[in-house]
């Protein structure tokens, strides 16, 4: 429908221009969602951690970090001794589950959107220079990627964040920092391919500085396969903060994170088991819903991969 | 191939030296090692000659030129919490490690192998929409939940295994099965895939209408073929595979490299933390480089450059 009325003949250009630019494409993504199930849901799980995330303060029932020193490791609602007041129990500070799961989707949305956006920005910008210009440049910069694939990212985060400490900031940054590679790779990789294609001769060849040919001409042709893989990043990066704050190296209390939570549930497994569990289960099901919502981006932006289910 | 090969053994020693570099500067910027290695009522002779000897006050360039040269010599200094030397207290831990990766990765074999073939090969039906379903949960679990969640159901519940530690065979299983899982998941994918793409070759359908047996085309015709890519792609997983035994070590509390180096990095045991990442970093590498030599020798379709 929407292709249609762009390819309306008698329209002028710049109506057509008007009909793509208003609510048209809005609609055509959304149709493009429904039609694919796992993206469908994958949509509405990220958009139900967004919603949390942004309103805890309405949504959670309690003040996470209320100490209740009354009702320690109170079970869930469903297990006997549990209470609707506190639906997903207590840990073992008194404190409620629910509305601690509920302020940690906060810190964990805020380093998966933020490093990425680091870690995307570093490795655009170096696998642009690299693959258009090629060389030397190109050579130390493989080399650079071949040194940080070499050494496992937990480990450097690890190295760097024993050295430096932790807290948000610095958290994202080394996030970003050791990250940037797979990026400048993916991009590196399509510039190469760029580079040979007719328009970016042409432009070459009436003179186009190399400036505006890489961010005006390639930048655009690398953004679709640059979005898929910045999405499916999100969900590694979500899975390592928290690994890093299971190690005692993320996240520092009082900040809220589902990583320190499992840590500290962990002591005590044997009588409170629900300590441990939810917190893992929100960190499985929003990974879940990026990796859905990331396999659906490629299906529709990549048309050359193919699918997980044709 | 010799000189293929000679170029690409060339190749790990720019990479090599970057990081050494990366991890000389991590571990300049992590500051003095005196205070640590001294008693805190040491006076500021004794710190300042400690100093000289360690060559702290030496040129920032003359600083790395010796550690580069005593670390080709395998010398990242002394543990100042074991008092030993970093790098064979890291390779008596390495064994520990690489049981724990080999056996997972044993684990993981064994599990997607016939998932992968039988989804390929039944497309579309339930087998295949759980095998994918689990594969794609196998991503999403942070393995270090998935380890809690096997303790607590396994050890804990039915106390089937041990909670944590190593010695009898009981005590690899968890970890294993933790480690495994997301090998697997990535595994029984690439398998799928690979799988689905070689049935339509050519070769598989004159196989399939000469009447030749099912099971004789998808094992000795197709599955054959698929493995060449599986294998490289695995290999070229070493790195998370490494990462992964690190946080796994930590939740059985697995006497391996990960617990060392986590214990190492809280302590600030900088000589021990260096050592630890050259020997993983050299140990990736080498697994890379045998991929990639082993990939060109099975397939003959690939020509050296």
């Amino acid at each position: 429908m929407s292709t249609n009325s762009a390819m309306e003949p008698g329209t002028s250009m710049e109506e057509q221009f008007e009909v793509s630019k208003g609510i048209n494409p809005w609609i055509r993504w959304f149709k493009l969602l429904l039609r694919s199930k796992t993206g469908t849901t994958g949509f509405i799980i990220v958009l139900t951690v967004c919603i949390t995330a942004i309103f805890a303060p309405q949504i959670a029932p309690y003040d996470p970090d209320a100490m209740n020193p009354a009702n320690m490791n109170a079970p869930p609602v469903w297990l006997e001794g549990g209470t609707s007041a506190h639906i997903l129990g207590t840990d073992s500070l008194g404190r409620d589950m629910l509305s601690r799961v509920i302020y940690g989707s906060q810190v964990s949305l805020l380093i998966g959107v933020f490093s990425v956006i680091v870690a995307g920005s570093i490795g655009l910008v170096l696998g642009i220079l690299a693959g258009y210009y090629g060389r030397w440049i190109d050579n130390l910069l493989m080399r650079v990627v071949d040194a940080f694939l070499a050494v496992p990212n937990i480990l450097l985060l690890l190295v760097i964040l024993g050295i430096f400490g932790s807290n948000l900031i610095t958290l994202i940054l080394v996030l970003g920092v050791t990250n940037w590679v797979i990026y400048a790779r993916l991009v590196r990789g399509e510039v190469l391919t760029l580079k040979e294609r007719d328009f970016i001769r042409a432009a070459r060849s009436i003179g186009t500085n190399d400036r505006t040919i890489m961010f005006k001409h390639i930048l655009p042709n690398v953004f679709s396969s640059f979005i898929v893989i910045s999405t499916l990043s999100v969900a590694t990066t979500l899975i390592i903060e928290a690994s890093l704050s299971f190690l005692g190296l993320g996240i520092q209390p009082p900040t809220i994170s589902w990583g320190y939570m499992l840590s500290t549930g962990r002591d005590y497994l044997a009588t409170s088991w629900w300590l441990a569990t939810f917190p893992g289960l929100a960190i499985t099901i929003t990974v879940l819903g990026i990796i859905f919502l990331g396999d659906w981006l490629r299906d529709v932006l990549d048309p050359r991969s193919q699918g997980r289910r044709p | 191939m010799g000189r293929y090969l000679i170029r690409r053994v060339l190749q790990v020693i720019p990479v090599l030296l970057i990081i050494s570099f990366i991890v000389f500067a991590l571990v300049y910027m992590a500051g003095d090692p005196v205070s640590l290695m001294l008693p805190e009522e040491a006076s500021q002779e004794e710190i300042d000659s400690l100093r000289e000897a360690l060559g702290l006050n030496d040129p920032l360039h003359v600083q790395y030129g010796v550690y580069i040269i005593n670390a080709l010599q395998g010398d990242f200094g002394k543990s100042y919490r074991y008092n030993q030397d970093a790098l064979s207290i890291v390779l008596e831990r390495l064994p520990q490690t690489l049981e724990l990766a080999i056996v997972s990765m044993i684990f993981a074999t064994i599990i997607a192998i016939p998932l992968g073939i039988w989804s390929a090969s039944k497309q579309n039906s339930y087998i295949d929409l759980i095998a994918t379903g689990a594969s794609v949960l196998g991503k999403a679990m942070p393995n270090f939940w998935l380890g809690i969640m096997l303790i607590l159901l396994l050890s804990v519940n039915l106390a089937i295994f041990p909670v944590s530690g190593r010695g009898t065979l009981m005590h690899i299983v968890l970890p294993a099965i933790t480690l495994g899982t997301a090998i697997a998941a990535e595994m029984t994918r690439l398998i799928r895939s690979n799988m689905i793409e070689i049935m339509q070759q050519d070769y598989v359908r004159t196989a399939k209408s000469k009447g030749q047996k099912d099971s004789i085309v998808t094992y000795r015709h197709a599955f054959k073929n698929c493995l060449i890519p599986v294998v490289t792609i695995m290999a070229l997983q070493t790195s998370g595979l490494i990462g992964g035994a690190l946080v796994t070590e930590v939740v059985f509390a697995w006497p391996g490299m990960g617990q060392l180096l986590v214990q190492a990095v809280n302590a600030r045991d900088m000589a021990i933390v260096q050592a630890c990442v050259f020997v993983i970093a050299v140990a990736v590498i080498l697994m890379n480089l045998l991929a990639d030599i082993i990939y060109r020798m099975i397939d003959p379709r690939i020509k050296y450059e």
